[in-house]
Order: C-alpha cells, then sequence, then structure tokens
C-alpha cells in the first residue's frame, strides 16, 4: 500500500426507520494509481431533496480510490458553471447538480459534468420518488465514474450477506455503499451461500431451517419463497445461469457432493459431475456454457472448469493444495478465489485466465465469499476482523481495500448484486 | 383415609368371594396366557416380586455408548482408530435396539462454508459407512452436514477447532 491514507466514515444511517438494524461502518485505505482530481459543490437547494446528493456523491467517488474530490461553493445556475476557471486547481471535471421540489413526494435533480477544457461532458434531468433520494445520488456517482473512466459505475448497485448475532441470523440486502439495510430473512438457524439473480429481484440461499441445509429462492418483492432442492442429505451451494433460467446446486443425495443442474423453479434436475469425491460451488461462466466448481479429486480442493453439458473437466488452479470458491467476472477473464498458502492463511486470489497470471489481493489470514462488483473492478468478500467476521472490498488492481464491520456480531456470506435499473 | 382403605378392604374381598361362588360357565379348556408374573400375588396379597427396572444402556451417563462423537483431522474425513471404538460401541447397541440415527458431520471453521458443507457431508458418510459394515441397516440411518456453521468449541485455536472437526452420532426419538 503506497498511500497510508486513511478515512473513517461512519455514514449516516438515520434517514431509514429501521433503528433495529446494526449500521455498517466503512473503512478505506489505499488509491487508485491514478485519481482523477473531480470537482464538487453542494447542489444548488440541495436542503430541498430527501438526501445529502453532494455529500453521498463525495463518499461514493472516495471509497472508490479513483478520484481525488475537491469541494468548490455551490452554483446557483447549472448553465454558468465556471469549469476552465477551476484548470489551474488541476481539476480535470466539475460535476454540478441542483435539486428542484416537485409534487406528490417527488423531487427533480439536475446534473452536469463539464471538463475543465470547457466540454460538457455529461448533463441529466430526472424526476425521483422522495424515499429514492440516496438512489438518486449514486446514479449521479455512476455517471461521474462512467464519463471520466469509461467504466460503469457500481454506487447504485446492493448487497446481500448474512449477519449472526448469537442464534439469530438475518440476510440483509443494502446498498452498495452498506446504507438502507433491509433484512429480507431473518432465522434462529444458519443462512449461507445468498446468490443474486441475474435482474436482481430474487437471492438464492441455503437455509437450515428445517434442520439441514436446504436451497431456497426468494422473491424479495413479494416475499415469496420457493424450495428449490430438498433432496436426502445437503443441498447447497445456488448459481445462477446468466439468463436467469438455471441454477446450479450441489446435492449430497448420492452420498458424496455433487453437481446438478436445475430450471430456475427447481424443475428438471439433473446431475452434471459423476465422481466419488467431493464436487461443489458450481459457478456459471459468463457466457453460460461452462461450470467452474471446488473438486477434491486430486487430494486437496482445486478449482476445475468443465462444460454445462458434461464431459472432462480441466483444473484450473496449482499454486496451493486447497484453493476454493471460484467466482468469475461478468466480462469471463478473471477468476477469484481463496487460497490457502503457507503458514495456513486463507486469502483471496485472482487468476487472469488468459495469460494465468495470480495475483493475492489481501493481506488478512481468514477471507471467503469472494464475489466481483458487477463492472469487476471490485471484489467483496469476508475477513476476519479482531475476532469478528466481517467485509471487505479489494480493487482487482490490489490498491484500493474497504472493510465493512458492525459494531457487534458477525456478518458473513457476501455477496455481490447485478447492474439494475 | 381410614375409610378409603376399608372400602377398598370391603371391595377386594367381595371380588374374591365372587370368584370362589361363580361356577366355570363351560366345559371349554381356558386360555393360558403365559406370564412372568406369578398368580400366587392373587391369593397372597402381602407377596413382592422385585422387579429390575431396564435402564437402557444408552443412557448410563459415563458408560461406553456416552461418548458419540468421532473426530477427524483437518481436510480429512477417515475415521482415525481412536474413532472405531465409539462407531463399533453403537453398530453393537444398534444391533439389539430397533432405533433410527442421523448422524450429522462438522467441521472447524477455517475455510469456505460450502467446502465445509461437502467436507462434513463425507465425515457423515465416513461413519454411516462403518456403521453398515458392522451391519447397520442403511435404512435406519441418514447422513447429513452442519458444515461449520454449528461450532460445538466456540474458540479460535487448534484446541477449539479439534473439537469441531467431527461427526456426531444422534439418536432419533423412539
Amino acid at each position: 500500500m503506497t498511500n497510508k491514507a486513511k478515512y473513517l466514515m461512519v455514514l449516516a444511517g438515520a434517514t431509514f426507520a429501521l433503528s433495529a438494524q446494526a449500521q455498517l461502518q466503512v473503512e478505506i485505505s489505499g488509491v487508485g494509481s491514478n485519481q482523477i482530481p473531480v470537482a464538487i459543490g453542494p447542489c444548488a437547494n440541495e436542503a430541498a431533496a430527501p438526501a445529502q446528493i453532494s455529500q453521498i456523491i463525495k463518499a461514493d467517488l472516495t471509497r472508490s480510490g479513483m478520484f481525488k474530490v475537491i469541494d468548490i461553493t455551490p452554483t446557483s445556475n447549472l448553465m454558468q458553471v465556471d469549469a476552465t476557471g477551476l484548470k489551474s486547481l488541476g481539476v480535470e471535471a466539475v460535476a454540478a447538480c441542483a435539486v428542484v421540489p416537485a409534487a406528490n413526494g417527488y423531487f427533480e435533480v439536475q446534473y452536469r459534468l463539464i471538463s475543465t477544457l470547457g466540454k460538457d461532458l455529461s448533463a441529466l434531468k430526472t424526476t425521483v420518488p422522495n424515499q429514492y433520494g440516496r438512489l438518486a445520488a449514486h446514479k449521479l456517482s455512476d455517471d461521474i465514474y462512467e464519463k471520466l473512466t469509461g467504466i460503469k459505475g457500481i454506487f447504485s448497485t446492493r448487497i446481500a450477506y448474512v449477519v449472526q448475532q448469537g442464534k439469530q441470523y438475518r440476510l440483509e440486502v443494502a446498498d452498495a455503499d452498506g446504507e438502507g439495510i433491509i433484512p429480507a430473512l431473518t432465522s434462529t438457524e444458519p443462512i449461507i451461500s445468498p446468490a443474486w439473480s441475474p435482474d436482481g429481484t430474487k437471492v438464492a440461499y441455503v437455509s437450515f431451517e428445517q434442520r439441514k441445509p436446504v436451497v431456497y429462492v426468494q422473491d424479495l418483492r413479494t416475499r415469496q419463497r420457493t424450495v428449490i432442492a430438498n433432496e436426502k442429505g445437503n443441498n447447497s451451494a445456488p448459481a445462477w445461469s446468466p439468463d436467469g433460467k438455471r441454477l446450479a446446486v450441489a446435492l449430497s443425495k448420492t452420498g458424496n457432493t455433487q453437481i446438478f443442474i436445475a430450471n430456475a423453479d427447481g424443475s428438471g434436475l439433473r446431475r452434471l459431475t459423476n465422481g466419488t469425491t467431493i464436487d461443489t460451488e458450481p459457478q456459471f461462466s459468463a457466457d453460460g456454457q461452462s461450470i467452474f466448481f471446488t473438486s477434491d479429486r486430486s487430494g486437496g480442493p482445486q478449482i476445475y472448469r468443465m462444460s454445462v453439458d458434461g464431459g472432462e473437466p480441466q483444473r484450473m488452479t496449482f499454486g496451493s493444495s486447497y484453493n476454493i470458491s471460484p467466482r468469475i467476472s461478468a466480462d469471463g477473464k478473471t477468476l477469484a478465489y481463496i487460497s490457502r498458502r503457507d503458514g495456513g492463511a486463507f486469502q483471496l486470489f485472482t487468476l487472469d485466465l488468459e495469460s494465468r497470471q495470480e495475483q493475492r489481493l489481501s493481506d488478512t489470514t481468514s477471507d471467503d465469499s469472494p464475489s466481483f462488483a458487477p463492472n469487476g473492478k471490485y471484489i467483496l468478500y469476508a475477513t476476519q476482523n479482531g475476532g469478528r467476521r466481517s467485509l471487505a472490498v479489494a480493487s482487482t488492481d490490489g490498491r484500493v481495500k474497504q472493510r465493512l464491520s458492525i459494531q457487534a456480531g458477525n456478518i458473513k456470506e457476501p455477496t455481490w448484486g447485478p447492474f439494475m435499473k | 383415609m381410614r375409610n378409603v382403605k376399608h372400602v377398598a378392604f370391603i371391595l377386594s374381598t367381595a371380588a374374591l368371594l365372587a370368584a370362589c361362588s361363580t361356577p366355570a360357565p363351560e366345559t371349554k379348556p381356558p386360555v393360558v396366557e403365559e406370564k412372568p408374573v406369578a398368580p400366587v400375588a392373587k391369593e397372597e396379597p402381602r407377596v413382592v416380586q422385585p422387579v429390575q427396572a431396564q435402564v437402557d444402556e444408552l443412557d448410563v451417563p459415563g458408560g461406553k455408548l456416552a461418548n458419540r462423537s468421532v473426530y477427524f483431522d483437518f481436510d480429512s474425513y477417515v475415521v482415525r482408530e481412536d474413532g472405531k471404538e465409539v462407531v463399533s460401541n453403537h453398530a453393537g447397541y444398534l444391533g439389539k435396539n430397533q432405533r433410527t440415527i442421523l448422524i450429522q458431520g462438522n467441521t472447524d471453521e477455517r475455510g469456505g462454508s460450502e467446502y465445509n458443507l461437502a467436507l462434513g457431508q463425507k465425515r457423515a458418510e465416513a461413519v454411516r459407512k462403518s456403521l453398515a459394515a458392522l451391519g447397520v441397516a442403511d435404512s435406519r440411518m441418514e447422513a447429513v452436514s452442519l458444515g461449520k456453521e454449528k461450532p460445538k468449541a466456540e474458540g479460535h485455536n487448534e484446541e477449539a477447532w479439534a473439537q469441531n472437526r467431527r461427526a456426531d452420532i444422534v439418536y432419533k426419538a423412539k
């Protein structure tokens, strides 16, 4: 880590009425290799908005590690922003915004992004329901990020994870910045392996509420829960196909854990792997044509790849005797996984599938459950922090790290949701 | 209290008299029911027949069946020597008693939840197969896994981990 600059941002969660929910604390360390200087001031009439729009944008951009945020005075008229005058400060672009109150629980946001060379980079005018005030700010952050880096922003995406406090388990959904926490499922038995449907409206997971692991899909909008697999023995490790039409699961109905593929409603179950050892943690490739999975067929657990139609699996990992939890980036180029190295540390690694270049992304020792941000630039994972489980985010270039923790209890099994409208 | 005793005496006397005075209604030989209890008790109200309560040996504290846990090495699902005795004790009991069991596999906290779930299943399966080899019917056993989700020992050291790398034999209610 070249830059030890550390921020502790305890983001206010008071706007949400769920007072029983523990607030997430976000801690950031490290910065990107090439930070883009961007100037942002408070929106004109910002107090009329239901959320602190400019504060949320600044926190998003800072957390990404890609920007150097420079504060400027508010702009009263978006059409009269003097961007070129800020060039001498080293600023590359200026983001200006204004809030206009609207009727019936809505508000309007206007926004402009201008380069200090005087070029208009983006402009938006949108009417938003008050309850989505924070989302409106995250969408502006997404736009600034995309216009200035060329990469789609992930600030308006959501994450899901499990909080364990004593014998209470909660599957929670939150914004990518840890705000806006909503409990999707509470139980007195463990919940593991949540997985977002590609459209972001459902979560598949494993619940132990029937005293053994059973796979469910829950529609977040309707509360409807569907049992996807409840065979003899264990039912676990659900993974969606990229088109959302199929689910891969790991079942032990034959004695040892093997990989099966079913339709998204649990029908049409068919066996994919055919071995006498452990095959688990299936993940569809980005094109949906192959399945990555963990198998101990060679002795210790390693990651393999095989066609969804069957055939001979190909071993992908070699650097250690223990490699688990494969996840594939959306562009299909990078494999993230957890590797146990000398001294017994479990750490987050990536493998470039083309160059076979391996990279270690964490310096902690008890990491698990990696998941890519939908733009492929960040990986969310679970780690150990002072005797408790917490979440962490690493940029795939290894330069930026964030840690998300709660005051009491363990937070684990994180999974990053997809892009949504 | 005294009145109650009197009533009881009168009733039992009446019953005895009735039994003596009633002649056998038919000449058909009576159906003899084989009972371990001596019929003398009926005629001799003061006889005491000692009974030994049948305590299920499964429930004897500190008995050889009290240990229902089989322990494993890291990332291993091989039943060790110290576990084979536990398995054979329970196979012996199951051979004499029609009970059904659940075998719950567990792992230590290290590594991913899904691989540990599969590993716990392998441990439960290893115990199930060992019991089957000693004659316990498959229909009386189910092997499941709790993975690393339900640790018995809460610590984060080798001592706690060794406690949690385990398969438990759980007897289902009769």
